[in-house]
């Protein structure tokens, strides 16, 4: 019984990592390959100062962007995992 | 003081301080020597993993490459694709080897795979790209030598390879790791000083970042837009719009250097060195950060310095330079063959334009961007010697990086794993000593002969780690059904179709007259450049492994069991 809620516990773990990790890569995609070369052109319409928008995202924008994911990734996968010991050891008690 | 004695106290002062490093940093145990003990800082290396990444060719290189070869909006390949493989790396490859603890990448293909020969082909797929890269880094240390200190060449990479061989070879990882963090301060120095002198001159802005998006100082005319018109009006396209190819181009051309730099040993190996799980995620953001201070630079230098040598090109008056009157950078750069002029027309001035016919700036290297900077704008003698620092610490940090690579997947990967299990400790250090040793040298020669192919070198890398290493590794980590046979079949595929590919259009092994189809683009598969072939590789590679894996035998329950190690939440920290 004990050895199936475990089992459980990570697939549901595995299933919030996948998750995650989808969440983050669509909106790598996006700022990259979307906003940078696909939709280029239309948001070169919109000015960010002296910058074309989509210039802007192809030099600048999605670098920044692609720390930002990084670092969330990061801070939410140490939280996914503490979660889990907390639970573990709460049945250990 | 003259400008060669300063550029030889501040160069001399860097690599005393590299040496001190590697004096005080020596390693005493094979885990020392492969990951530096396992026990370094995520924000120090974060450091070191910027500068192992940034080679000779990103500080010296590729401002000009975007500017130039690339029209400006055309070189966002490089931007995007050099800094989003670490959302990859971070995300799908780096906590998951690192959670696996050993020290190198065949290592793990060899284990997860349960295969000797697919350790065997990741070695050899990890030598071909780190060897062509780091003949790259070894020609950027003996040109950054003759350049500023007029040494030739030869004793240039000579010194060059003195101070590589004498931290790599007593320190390992852990004198390489140090002194990476220690060249990452110089070279980022040397990189942005020049960056904000020059956007404050142009825009009045400190920050190039934002000087890029500003107006021209004393004006109402954002640089952008100064740039476009006075690039269409010479002839050429617009800076900001143009794109390279086609947009499928530029999406694989952005893809394949994603998947390359998330495939590449030399970068992955560094975050085995931090002490856990957490700490690894943790350290590829702060490694990001730290490049993206470049890489945010590069695009400013890139705008700015290409409207400089306009300017500098076309007078107040609308007419063009008289070559009486060229500026004393301009003869500078002459004599070292990275600017050649030629009065077509021999009106005694020098047209820029973009019509091959009449264009009378007949060279223009894309490196003069950077190694001219500090002279257009003008700048003290001290931040053209930190340049040259700057390029060296670039070079030198990037082929310690590739050589620790090479000498581990010889010592580590053949000798211990595959050919003499029994091999002492204390004999696989001496081994990887003396394989380093090797490295160096034969890094060395090959920068003093570089074979035919040396000019395509770092291309070429990408490509091949993005067709070969990195679909092996998330394949690995991921695709618990792929065995093998899949893994074996599809390194070799993907490997083998990015060779064909980039030989059949640029000759075999580069050597011209060759190439059996031509470096035209009408022959260019859906129009995708030989340089952006890594990704259509990498996809072979996939396919070949699930369908190859399909039709044999499922990988055995120690897989099973290595994978569910890997995906367990890692609770230590």
């Amino acid at each position: 019984m004990a050895e199936d809620k475990n089992v459980d516990r990570l697939q549901r773990f595995a299933a919030r990592v996948r998750s995650l990790m989808l969440r983050l890569l669509v909106v790598w995609f996006v700022v990259s390959f979307g906003f940078g070369i696909l939709l280029v052109e239309p948001l070169n319409v919109i000015r960010l100062g002296g910058y074309k928008l989509g210039f802007w995202f192809a030099q600048q924008g999605s670098i920044f962007i692609f720390i930002a994911l990084i670092f969330s990734f990061s801070s939410v996968m140490t939280r996914l995992e503490r979660d889990y010991v907390d639970v573990e050891k709460e049945f250990e008690e | 003081m003259s400008l060669t004695l300063l550029i030889y106290l501040v160069v001399g002062f860097t690599f005393a301080l590299y040496i001190g490093i590697a004096i005080a940093a020596r390693a005493s145990s094979t885990k020392d020597f492969y990951v530096a003990d396992g026990g370094v800082h995520p924000v120090a290396n974060g450091m070191a993993t910027a500068a192992d990444w940034m080679s000779a060719a990103s500080f010296i290189s590729m401002a000009g490459l975007i500017a130039l070869s690339y029209n400006g909006y055309g070189g966002s390949v490089f931007l995007m694709g050099w800094t989003g493989g670490y959302v990859l790396l971070a995300l799908l490859i780096a906590p998951y080897l690192r959670k696996y603890g050993k020290y190198t990448v065949p290592d793990f293909i060899g284990e997860r795979y349960y295969s000797d020969s697919a350790r065997v082909v990741a070695v050899i797929c990890l030598i071909l790209c780190s060897v062509t890269y780091v003949i790259g880094q070894m020609k950027g240390v003996g040109v950054a030598f003759s350049r500023f200190l007029e040494t030739d060449y030869e004793t240039g990479l000579g010194i060059g390879m003195f101070i590589v061989f004498f931290y790599a070879v007593l320190g390992g990882m852990k004198g390489i790791t140090y002194t990476q963090i220690a060249q990452y301060v110089v070279l980022i120095t040397a990189y942005t000083i020049p960056a904000i002198f020059i956007s404050l001159q142009l825009t009045g802005n400190p920050l190039p970042q934002l000087g890029l998006g500003s107006t021209l100082a004393g004006t109402d005319v954002y640089l952008l837009d100064k740039l476009d018109t006075i690039l269409v009006d010479l002839g050429f396209q617009e800076y900001t719009t143009t794109i390279r190819g086609s947009k499928l181009n530029m999406m694989a051309f952005t893809a394949s250097l994603m998947i390359g730099t998330a495939g590449l040993p030399h970068v992955i190996i560094r975050f085995f060195t931090v002490p856990s799980v957490a700490a690894a995620r943790r350290s590829a953001g702060w490694a990001l950060v730290f490049i993206a201070i470049l890489y945010t630079t590069a695009p400013s230098i890139a705008a700015m310095a290409r409207l400089n040598i306009v300017n500098t090109m076309q007078q107040p008056d609308g007419q063009a330079l008289l070559i009486a009157e060229k500026p004393a950078w301009f003869e500078n750069w002459e004599q070292t063959g990275l600017l050649q002029v030629e009065d077509l027309n021999g009106d005694g001035r020098i047209e820029y334009t973009a019509d091959p016919e009449t264009n009378e700036l007949t060279k223009l290297d894309n490196d003069i961007l950077v190694l001219a900077n500090p002279e257009i704008a003008q700048l003290p003698n001290w931040v053209i010697a930190l340049v040259a620092a700057g390029g060296l610490a670039a070079a030198l940090s990037t082929a310690a990086g590739l050589l620790l690579a090479i000498s581990s997947a010889i010592s580590h990967d053949l000798l211990k794993s595959t050919y003499m299990p029994s091999i002492s400790e204390k004999a696989e250090l001496r081994a990887s000593r003396i394989a380093m040793a090797a490295a160096v040298l034969g890094a060395g020669y090959l920068g003093l002969n570089p074979p035919g192919f040396a000019a395509g070198t770092v291309a070429l890398a990408f490509g091949l780690a993005a067709s070969s290493l990195f679909p092996a590794l998330l394949m690995g980590i991921f695709a618990r059904r792929v065995n093998r046979e899949g893994a074996v079949m599809g390194m070799l595929a993907g490997i083998s179709v990015t060779l064909l590919y980039v030989f059949q259009h640029k000759g075999i092994m580069f050597i011209p007259g060759t190439s059996f189809l031509g470096n035209m683009s009408p022959n260019w598969f859906f129009g995708i450049e030989p340089n952006a072939f890594g990704v259509v590789g990498a996809i072979v590679n996939f396919g070949v492994a699930f369908i190859v894996s399909r039709v044999t035998a499922s990988p055995p329950s120690e897989v099973e069991k290595l994978l569910d190690f890997l995906h367990e939440p890692s609770i230590a920290e």
